[in-house]
């Protein structure tokens, strides 16, 4: 008995894997739709006149990006503490009933908040914030998930066999910090129930509604304050933490410098919060914060290279292993779409680069590079890496996983080309003048111009989709036609043809 | 020191917190000081007015339309004068947005009628040949929430002094008083009095019923609303 391995228990894992894949799928499929109603307006119709409210681009919008964000990423964050956290603490979910309880917990109020905003949000429900357009009953929803969450870290954390915490536990830690820091700041609100009028009414109108405490240029700068850094604790911290782990463990190789992950870590903590302000350039905040926002977003250049580096340095000695297995692909790629993305990012942040990309598609397509190319190869390799372990059974296709990864990075590499020229297109003409000193075209001229370039990126997420159901129908069958695995697996993970 | 952070999480945790805070400690709290005095002209939003703006949000315009004129002459010959931040200091939420699907906003009211918005809301490519907006023809049916509209008054009045029912400075000397219920009756009352006006100048035969009827349709509210960015 001494001897036998530790079991792990994947049953909390197992759960957030599952609403990974359905929240990846719907956010994905109204992006598409998103993305040709702007190619052709009358995909607003798609279900017709009647339920126009409900289908028509300005109500889906919010329902993707928090259907990715806080659907499929934050899933796909769960699932991967719920497996990486027992591994590396040496320490299983099975040990503590009190731990299992909150996970379980975790896993239905979660649920319950993903109901709860998809009503509220087809309903026209929002404060409006981006990424934050939750009321505040759902807010107070969402702080208790995120409660629940920080005391299953901290109480595996407690009971850990293994002394030194991992990398990717600082990157656990510092995503649960940071998103209860931001999150609360961010969404100070006043329910307007509690207006009384001078006759003493109160009570009066919708009972979910609030009011912002902040005013005007202080809300935008605690906004983008979040809304900078919401990016930084979903779509980055949680996903190096992921890399960190998943990669070496896949590859078989140890992580190529410890202190250029010590340098990365604690580097990307303080630097990434002063970039805020690089979303309110030429705004109405004060000069200083805009340049200190410029400053440290092209600072940031270094933490996130160095991370990036790190990963592909981990892979020094063994590129056969790239041409070889899909799987380290998506992860290679991945970091590879990192470095770019965050490359990108610091010349957006730069005062006259912005005067042109701000408020255009080339923003929106840095969001989806970072996003399709970073993001979601990391949660899918992660997936991946964990089936064959969590199911007891080898990946069901190897050849699926290869086509999905070159369908996906064709659907990526269309979609940031297309919003890339669409986005300087546009920048270029709302700014050009004629000889005379007059505007040398009227806005609609600089809309009907990107009608290819919306095509092609609609095609370019259509592709992308299409591949995500190729990893959900692989992972399906993954878990339910392939061979049990009887023995622990070591590196590599086991793939059927 | 790390090697120990590493096998001590509090520790861990309290630094990793200390070193995350420290850039919103020094670049946001400064900004509280000052920043939301609002300029001569900038007036509290009516009932009526407020209620447009739950529209505009509830409809997510700020995912196209950004309400931010940026100083430069392209900007200013396009929306007229670049924004200043005491023209916000009413605006909870801000609604700046960001990205330009379609033009901005900020000073809508100056160059736009209620005629036009009309016939823009029901079928933007009839006024704007080419336009890719949605049309918004539910406004036209759906009443305005006016009580929320009231009770968002009333919530801002008491928790940060927005001064209803006072005089404040307007740009050609006069001074004005944006008037607020003093119950949900009166507030009723004041928002279909101002739905009034614009419901003569529009065509829907329907809205002006309904105004008639003593109802506010979505639209009227949006349009009072739009027509107050100046």
């Amino acid at each position: 008995m001494e001897n036998r391995p530790l079991e792990y228990d994947y049953t909390i894992a197992k759960m957030f894997m599952f609403t990974t894949i359905l929240l990846g799928i719907v956010g994905m499929l109204i992006g598409v739709i998103l993305a040709f109603q702007l190619a052709f307006p009358g995909v607003n119709l798609i279900l017709g006149e009647g339920l126009a409210e409900y289908t028509n681009f300005s109500r889906l919008r919010p329902l993707h990006t928090d259907a990715v964000i806080f659907g499929f990423t934050l899933s796909g964050v769960f699932a991967t503490w719920y497996y990486v956290g027992q591994r590396v603490l040496k320490v299983s979910m099975a040990e503590s009933k009190l731990l299992m309880a909150l996970g379980k917990a975790h896993f239905w109020l979660y649920l319950v908040v993903v109901v709860a905003v998809v009503v509220s949000l087809f309903a026209g429900v929002t404060t409006s914030k981006e990424y934050a357009e939750f009321e505040w009953p759902i807010d107070i929803a969402v702080v208790l998930v995120w409660v629940i969450f920080g005391m299953s870290i901290f109480g595996l954390i407690g009971i850990r066999r293994e002394k030194s915490l991992y990398i990717s536990i600082w990157y656990y830690i510092a995503t649960f910090l940071g998103i209860a820091m931001l999150y609360l700041f961010n969404n100070m609100e006043i329910p307007t129930i509690l207006g009384t009028s001078a006759s003493g009414e109160s009570g009066i109108g919708s009972w979910y509604h609030s009011v912002s405490m902040y005013a005007g240029t202080n809300d935008a700068l605690v906004q983008w304050w979040y809304g900078h850094n919401a990016v930084a604790f979903g779509f980055t911290v949680p996903i190096v933490a992921m890399i960190y782990y998943f990669l070496p463990k896949e590859s078989g190789q140890a992580i190529y410098s410890y202190k250029l992950s010590l340098l990365s870590f604690w580097g990307l903590m303080f630097v990434y919060l002063w970039a805020g302000g690089h979303h309110l350039l030429y705004s109405t905040v004060p000069d200083w914060m805009q340049t200190m926002g410029s400053i440290f977003s092209v600072i940031l250049i270094l933490p996130s290279w160095g991370s990036a580096i790190n990963m592909l340095l981990t892979m020094k000695g063994e590129w056969q292993q790239v041409a070889a297995s899909p799987l380290i692909k998506f992860m290679v790629l991945g970091s590879t779409f990192y470095m770019f993305s965050t490359l990108e990012g610091p010349i957006q942040a730069i005062k006259s680069v912005n005067a042109i990309a701000h408020f255009t598609d080339w923003i929106v397509g840095h969001v989806h590079d970072g996003v399709l190319g970073w993001v979601g190869f990391m949660i899918m390799a992660s997936l991946y890496h964990m089936a064959p372990r969590v199911f007891k059974r080898e990946i069901y296709s190897k050849s699926l996983m290869a086509t999905q990864f070159w369908i996906q990075t064709l659907g990526v590499v269309l979609y940031f080309t297309s919003m890339w020229i669409a986005g300087i297109t546009q920048g270029m003409m709302w700014r050009a003048h004629d000889e005379f000193g007059n505007l040398a075209y009227s806005f609609i001229d600089t809309v009907t111009v990107l009608h290819p370039y919306y095509a092609i990126r609609g095609v370019g997420g259509l592709l992308y989709l299409v591949g995500f159901l190729m990893f959900a129908y692989n992972i399906y069958k993954t878990m339910s036609a392939r061979p049990v695995e009887e023995h622990e697996l070591q590196n590599a993970s086991p793939m059927g043809a | 020191m790390f090697h120990w952070l590493e096998k001590h999480p509090f520790f861990f945790a309290v630094g990793v917190f200390l070193v995350i805070s420290f850039a919103g400690l020094v670049e946001i709290l400064p900004s509280f000081a000052q920043a939301s005095r609002p300029v001569i002209g900038t007036a509290p939003y009516s009932t009526l007015e407020l209620a447009g703006r739950h529209v505009y949000i509830k409809n997510s315009c700020n995912a196209c339309h950004s309400q931010l004129v940026r100083p430069f002459k392209s900007e200013t010959d396009r929306y007229g004068h670049y924004s200043l931040s005491g023209e916000y200091a009413y605006d909870r939420p801000f609604l700046w947005g960001s990205k330009r699907t379609g033009p901005d906003l900020m000073r809508v009211g100056n160059y736009r009628t209620t005629d036009w918005h009309e016939n823009h809301m029901k079928d933007p490519a009839s006024v704007v040949p080419g336009s890719i907006m949605p049309a918004y023809r539910w406004m036209f049916t759906k009443n305005a929430d006016i009580d929320t509209a009231f009770a968002e008054q009333l919530t801002v009045a008491q928790y940060f002094s927005v001064p209803y029912n006072q005089s404040v400075p307007m740009k050609d000397g006069s001074t004005a008083v944006v008037k607020m219920g003093s119950s949900v009756v009166e507030a009723n009352a004041i928002a279909l009095e101002e739905a009034k006006v614009i419901a003569t100048d529009m065509k829907d035969q329907d809205v002006k019923d309904a105004v008639d009827r003593g109802e506010i349709p979505e639209i009227v509210a949006l349009i009072a609303y739009l027509n107050s960015l100046k």
